[in-house]
């Protein structure tokens, strides 16, 4: 019971994962997207069309293969996602606007688009590109005990959590990583000392977006194995609360994703009624704003969000 | 490279001319910052530019390091003539300049502060190629003409030439762009002891820092030791320094001090621009002065003296004629004494202050920008933190009864009846609101007359009276002040104040870039003021108007009085030394220049 | 192969030339004339429809003929119709105008979506727990009260700490927005034992008719209280004392303003407009209560008030043209049979296009093609300039302008070969003729 508790988890938290880190690396260069719930949504509808037309240039269903399939997709929904990215990085960077607007309208965008295409697409073969998505190692049903919550995770899984790491080592050891944070940081300094603050703006909002939009593609393909009826924006917003939730630190991400989707999972192992669960699924958001308020009472320098977050930057308005 | 040979003075030391600045002109609008400045600098020297505010040093800098870009004249490094249009330019002719305001990301150690936005070294795949081959060949050539008998010994086969077979070569030229990549992987990898290749560099020039400390955890002067050693890392060969002492106490003067003179020592150019004189002997081996934008003249600091560099610095006295009548009914109206305040680092910003402010007079208050004038007045009205001292008011209406002011909000103040109007000195970040238009902008003094709602009906009269009678020149009263000209805008905010009928008027540079129309227009009021009974209470910079303004000018210097002269007998440079003078008075000013030699290495020879 | 390393050493130098010389300047507008950004936004207004025209006939090659029609149909077909499309747009401009004092102050408040929740919730708890106890009119009144006190106490949190120790109100009101929904969620589970998580139609606490029709007393409250937040906005001290912090905050100290009380005063007031809305949501549209009752209006609401800078009026206006985009749009998905969301991705649209149409009221965009080495530019600076010495301002009368014009210059230019000074906006004027005039050349 417990270590099913526990697999599932790590599989949810996935979800999590994905929209957090990328929406740290778009953060980390000074944009808030708010349109991160949005940039999954595209996410997930690249994905399908990719696995759709993949499925369509094969003769038969039994053809497919695992690794072809979990390809395509990714491709499809980093590029639909970062799409959104660029949406966003055109209108804050090049046209200069408002962060919380443009973010705010590409989610209402993104959610909407997502609901319209998905019930639009033919989903024969869904459920058996599903399964080829959410192939462990070993299988679930067999194994128990630690071997099945490390081992019989998906491709998906394994992937965000590698992701997540490179990701923290990137910021942190890189001289990229340096340049990113002096961006988010201090842009006028960063664009003195001869950093295209444009450039890494574009390219973290870039990044980050088609990271999160595999977090669509995994919610869609793989957590729910091809049922594409349910909306992901709700979590969307639960990645960007992580963001806060974990400081910033894409390392501590994998953590904290894993005690979110603890705490969205837990309700439907516990025995306890409808109130409670309600209470627990508040809980995330809670901490989050505890978190909030703790680091800006108490917080060392280090772990405040980027300085700049939310600013536009062009040199003549310093 | 053609280097020009120089003599000084009549020594025959030959110097090498750094840079070389040639009938250097820059105007901006009417106002000519700089005309036709010669200058040189030396390799290995400390150059002073000394100047008063406005003096256009810091203008001429602006265009070594790219900032600017003259409008006429020509600049030389190294003998050849260059032209700089960025920092970028700059930099690729190592000239680094350190600014008053500092460049830091404030959560990165010092040292990635440093080494933030270094350039890859660029990796040319031809270049590379070509010069493995030609190692390849030059050893295999070596090969063939060893001869192991003029090796004898039996380690000798380590040395031995080794021979590359034509494969080798063949599979390294392949391997080439991967080892470009490599290198490019290695340089991007931020090595954990990334933070001692800089702290090498800045113990080699004797700073004393610790550069893994983290931006916000430093002082004021240890974030300017990170912008030079920021400046040195890029290899910059011309150091200029923009009023580097402002924001230091003596100790860290000193320090700094000794590090340029190291700097000086491995051979760097070191120009610093300021204007207090004790800095420039202590330092420099030769001072510029600068006095209205032309260069005056450039002497060896040892062949000078303190008294001489004032006069070349604030020039002859230039009548302007500005009507003073004679003060009358002359009373104590503020009076402050033994003020004190701290700045948001601990630093003593006001230091035990005390004056009276009468009314019927102006007192102007003559000071090095940046002495505290901005918190003195700002701690009478309500707006600074005072941590002693007490400021009294005399309120007329009450038969001169005294009221406390000390530690009172804006708003305390003007409940308790006194009427104190302030022209700050940024005007449209404080004194004014930019975005609005010229009635709104009356209303930030009147707006809390009647309940709930706005009156603009009185503003309205007060802004087109304003318009009218200063001659401000608007297309109505409805345009936001940020259009307008400087010149307006301070007629705008200066009306405004006027028009409270103050009894106690404060004006921190009320002439600020100004015309001269606009600046005697400003004078004329304020004289109308005085003459109204009001304690006019003006901060300048140009001695030339203090003197003939006010009717006393306190002298103020790092937050001290350093004297109170009368403004009808003062001489410019009486107050000129007083300005830049960190304690004592008058009298004390004949200090040999070989005394403040020996206390300034005294001291940093203790502090170090 | 000597020939191809000449061909691409002069590509190189192309790029290099492209790269230095970029064809695109981009300049702030100086003084433009009044017309130019009202023409720029109707123009704007015209090119979203056509675009979501197009869209349609993405998704239903037969739509483009009816797409208008069915728009105009869908929205002023019926009486009903008219009367639910002023409703949305008065709900709409409702939020719109309660987000508007903070976002003028410079507060980022994006949680306007929990703060309606909130006096919904406040509201409904009052019909839940009084409805039938006590008489309509004076539950209607406890409503209004407790959506107000409920919707004000909500937004009071986080205006509390961001006055107090600074806290990022942007990020902070986000994640109030969910909580108060799952607050909602909770509450509905205490009140239906079932689980079923829906609440039914209330049937106390009905606001009454007018006219017959539902939604007019809405509207005409809503109306009530725009006319209520112009006078407040810019006849009130409290008005003027907030568009003073949202400016400057060191003229607000200057002159005496307690800006953590300004914050903490308009955030109540903003929070209680918040409320009356969720109470308008509860007792005068859908008499029941659930985590969609906003329907994510606060967000929708928060980009009206933006766009329309803080206006009522144009705020009124645009309102009402997302209203006639979403209720169109609706329609005509639902004659060419497209899809519930489609007034969504419409609206989005829609908003796109009015944000980017923003950047060309406030920038003027010169395209120049000129390869001409003589190019008479700005002087250059860089962004260091801020720090260059007072020496520079106090000599020039003209040097609040010099400033940001040398910067503007900047912006486009690092490497122009000749430079000349430029100060002031007439000058700035006569560069830019100059520059034309080569480009004719």
């Amino acid at each position: 019971m417990f270590w099913t508790f526990l697999t599932s988890t790590i599989k949810f938290s996935t979800l999590f994962l994905y929209g957090s880190v990328g929406e740290t690396i778009t953060e980390k260069s000074g944009h808030l997207n708010l349109g991160i719930p949005g940039i999954m949504c595209l996410g997930a509808i690249g994905g399908c069309y990719g696995v759709r037309s993949y499925i369509d240039s094969l003769g038969s269903l039994s053809q497919m293969s695992g690794f072809a399939v979990v390809l395509v997709g990714m491709i499809c929904a980093f590029l639909f996602a970062a799409l959104g990215g660029m949406i966003f990085s055109f209108f804050t960077v090049t046209l200069r606007c408002n962060q919380n607007i443009t973010g705010l309208t590409i989610t209402t965008f993104g959610v909407a688009l997502n609901s319209l295409m998905l019930s639009k697409i033919d989903k024969t073969g869904f459920y058996e590109a599903g399964r080829l998505f959410s192939k462990g190692i070993v299988d679930a049903n067999t194994t128990d005990g630690l071997v099945k919550v490390l081992f019989s995770q998906s491709a998906l899984v394994y992937i965000a959590i590698a992701i997540a790491i490179i990701t923290a080592i990137v910021i942190k050891r890189t001289r990229v990583g340096l340049n990113l944070r002096a961006v988010g940081e201090n842009p006028a300094t960063a664009d003195a000392a001869g950093i295209s603050v444009g450039k890494y703006r574009y390219l973290a909002t870039l990044i980050g977006s088609g990271i999160a939009g595999f977090g669509g593609l995994f919610f869609i393909m793989d957590y729910l194995t091809g049922n594409i009826e349910y909306g992901i924006d709700t979590y969307g917003w639960l990645a960007v609360a992580l963001v806060i939730f974990t400081i910033w630190k894409p390392n501590w991400a994998i953590l904290g994703s894993i005690i979110f989707a603890a705490l969205y999972r837990a309700p439907s192992y516990l025995n306890i009624g409808f109130t409670e669960r309600e209470v627990i699924k508040m809980l995330p958001y809670i901490v989050t704003v505890l978190v909030l308020i703790i680091t800006s009472i108490f917080g060392r320098k280090s772990v405040q969000p980027p300085a700049a977050l939310g600013t536009t930057y062009f040199r003549e308005e310093r | 490279m053609t280097y020009k040979q120089y003599q000084i003075g009549g020594n025959s030391v030959e110097k090498t001319v750094a840079i070389e600045l040639r009938g250097i002109t820059k105007t901006f609008g009417d106002v000519v910052a700089n005309k036709n400045v010669d200058l040189d600098v030396y390799e290995g020297e400390i150059l002073s530019i000394l100047g008063e505010n406005g003096s256009g040093k810091t203008t001429l800098m602006n265009m070594i390091a790219g900032i600017y870009f003259p409008d006429a004249g020509h600049i030389y490094i190294n003998g050849e003539e260059v032209v700089i249009k960025s920092p970028k330019d700059a930099f690729a002719h190592k000239i680094g300049m350190i600014h008053q305001h500092f460049k830091l990301v404030d959560t990165f150690s010092a040292a990635d502060n440093i080494i933030l936005g270094e350039k890859c070294p660029k990796f040319d795949l031809k270049e590379e190629k070509a010069k493995l081959v030609e190692a390849h060949r030059a050893e295999n050539e070596a090969y063939e003409n060893y001869d192991e008998a003029e090796h004898p010994g039996p380690l000798a086969y380590m040395a031995k030439p080794k021979f590359h077979p034509e494969k080798e070569t063949k599979r390294k030229l392949a391997l080439m762009p991967l080892v470009g990549i490599g290198r490019r992987i290695k340089f991007n990898w931020l090595a954990k002891k990334r933070a001692d290749v800089v702290q090498d560099i800045a113990n080699r020039f004797g700073f004393k820092i610790d550069l893994k400390k983290k931006i916000y955890d430093m002082s004021v002067s240890e974030k300017q030791t990170v912008e030079i050693i920021k400046v040195l890392y890029r290899g910059a060969d011309i150091l200029i320094l923009d009023e580097p002492t402002a924001v230091l106490t003596p100790q860290e003067i000193d320090k700094l001090f000794d590090v340029l003179r190291n700097m000086k020592a491995a051979g760097k150019s070191i120009i610093i621009i300021t204007h207090k004189l004790n800095e420039v002997m202590a330092i420099s081996d030769r001072v510029a002065v600068l006095r209205k934008g032309e260069h005056i003249a450039t002497v060896n600091t040892s062949e000078t003296n303190e008294q001489e560099l004032t006069e070349m610095m604030v020039g002859k006295k230039v009548s302007l004629n500005i009507d003073r009548a004679e003060p009358h009914d002359v009373k104590n109206r503020l009076v402050v004494s033994g003020l004190s305040a701290v700045d948001a680092d601990g630093v003593k910003v006001l230091d035990d202050i005390s004056f009276e402010a009468r009314s019927g007079e102006i007192l102007g208050i003559a000071g090095i920008a940046g002495s505290g004038q901005r918190q003195l007045l700002e701690a009478i009205a309500g707006l600074y933190k005072v941590k002693d001292g007490t400021i009294t008011y005399f309120d007329p209406a009450k038969d001169d009864a005294p009221v406390d002011l000390r530690s009172k909000t804006p708003v305390q103040i003007r409940d308790l009846g006194v009427r104190l109007s302030f022209v700050p000195e940024d005007r449209l970040g404080m004194g004014l609101v930019g975005n609005m238009d010229l009635i709104d902008n009356m209303m930030l003094r009147s707006y809390r007359k009647g309940f709930m709602f706005l009156d603009r009906k009185s503003p309205k009269k007060l802004a087109e009276t304003i318009v009218e009678e200063l001659e401000v020149v608007t297309p109505s009263t409805h345009t936001a002040v940020r259009k307008l000209s400087g010149g307006n805008v301070q007629k705008v905010l200066v009306g405004r104040e006027i028009a409270a009928s103050p009894s106690v008027l404060m004006a921190a540079y009320p002439v600020r870039g100004l015309d001269i129309n606009s600046s005697y227009t400003i004078y004329n009021l304020l004289n109308e003021q005085k003459e109204k009974g009001v304690a006019v209470i003006f901060v300048g910079e140009d001695l030339d108007v203090l003197i003939e303004l006010c009717d006393r000018i306190l002298v103020i210097c790092a937050g001290k009085v350093t004297g109170v002269v009368d403004g009808r007998r003062a001489i410019k440079e009486q107050i000129g030394l007083l300005m830049t003078k960190t304690a004592g008075d008058v009298d004390e000013n004949q200090m040999s220049i070989d005394d403040l030699h020996d206390t300034n290495n005294d001291e940093g020879g203790e502090a170090l | 192969m000597r020939s191809v390393t000449g061909k691409e050493s002069k590509f190189d130098a192309f790029v290099d030339k492209l790269k230095k010389e970029s064809p695109i300047h981009i300049a702030k507008r100086m003084d433009a004339p009044k017309w130019l950004p009202i023409v720029i936004r109707i123009a704007a207004v015209i090119v979203a429809f056509l675009v979501c025209a197009i869209v349609t006939v993405f998704f239903e090659p037969t739509a483009f003929g009816t797409f208008f029609t069915e728009m105009f149909r869908g929205t002023f077909g019926t009486e009903r119709r008219v009367i639910n499309l002023f409703w949305e747009a008065a709900i709409l401009l409702l939020i719109a105008l309660a987000v508007t004092p903070a976002f003028k102050m410079k507060f980022w408040n994006i949680g306007a979506e929990g703060q309606v929740l909130m006096g919904a919730l406040m509201s409904a708890t009052c019909i839940f727990y009084l409805g039938g106890k006590v008489s309509e009119g004076g539950l209607i009144v406890l409503c209004l009260l407790a959506s107000v006190v409920g919707s004000a106490g909500w937004t009071l949190i986080p205006a509390l700490f961001k006055a107090k120790w600074n806290t990022n109100e942007t990020l902070f009101t986000l994640m109030l927005n969910y909580i108060a929904t799952a607050l909602i969620s909770l509450v509905i589970t205490v009140w239906v034992k079932s689980g079923s998580g829906v609440v039914g139609i209330m049937p106390y606490g009905h606001l009454p008719k007018l006219g017959g029709q539902d939604y007019v007393l809405n509207i005409l409250i809503v109306a009530f209280v725009t006319v209520l937040v112009w006078v407040y906005l810019k006849f009130s001290k409290h008005g003027y004392e907030l568009s003073v912090v949202g400016e400057s905050i060191n003229t607000a100290k200057y002159i005496g303003i307690s800006v953590p009380k300004v914050i903490i005063r308009t955030m109540i007031f903003s929070g209680a407009l918040c409320g009356v809305a969720g109470w308008l949501l509860v007792n005068g549209a859908s008499y029941t209560i659930s985590t969609t009752i906003a329907g994510g209006r606060g967000f929708t609401a928060i980009l009206i008030s933006w766009l329309a800078h803080f206006d009522p009026i144009i705020m009124a206006i645009t309102s009402f043209l997302v209203a006639f985009m979403g209720r169109g749009a609706a329609q005509v998905s639902t004659i060419a049979n497209i899809g519930g969301s489609f007034e969504d991705i419409a609206t989005s649209i829609f908003f796109f296009i009015i944000i980017a149409s923003e950047f060309f009221v406030n920038y003027k965009v010169k395209f120049s093609f000129s390869h001409s080495k003589k190019k008479v530019e700005g002087e250059t600076t860089e962004n260091t300039s801020e720090d260059d010495s007072s020496d520079a301002e106090m000599m020039s009368d003209t040097s609040q302008t010099t400033d940001s014009e040398a910067q503007t210059n900047e912006i486009f230019d690092e490497s122009v070969p000749e430079l000349q000074t430029c100060q002031s906006s007439e000058d700035r004027t006569c560069d830019v003729s100059t520059q034309n005039k080569e480009v004719t050349e």
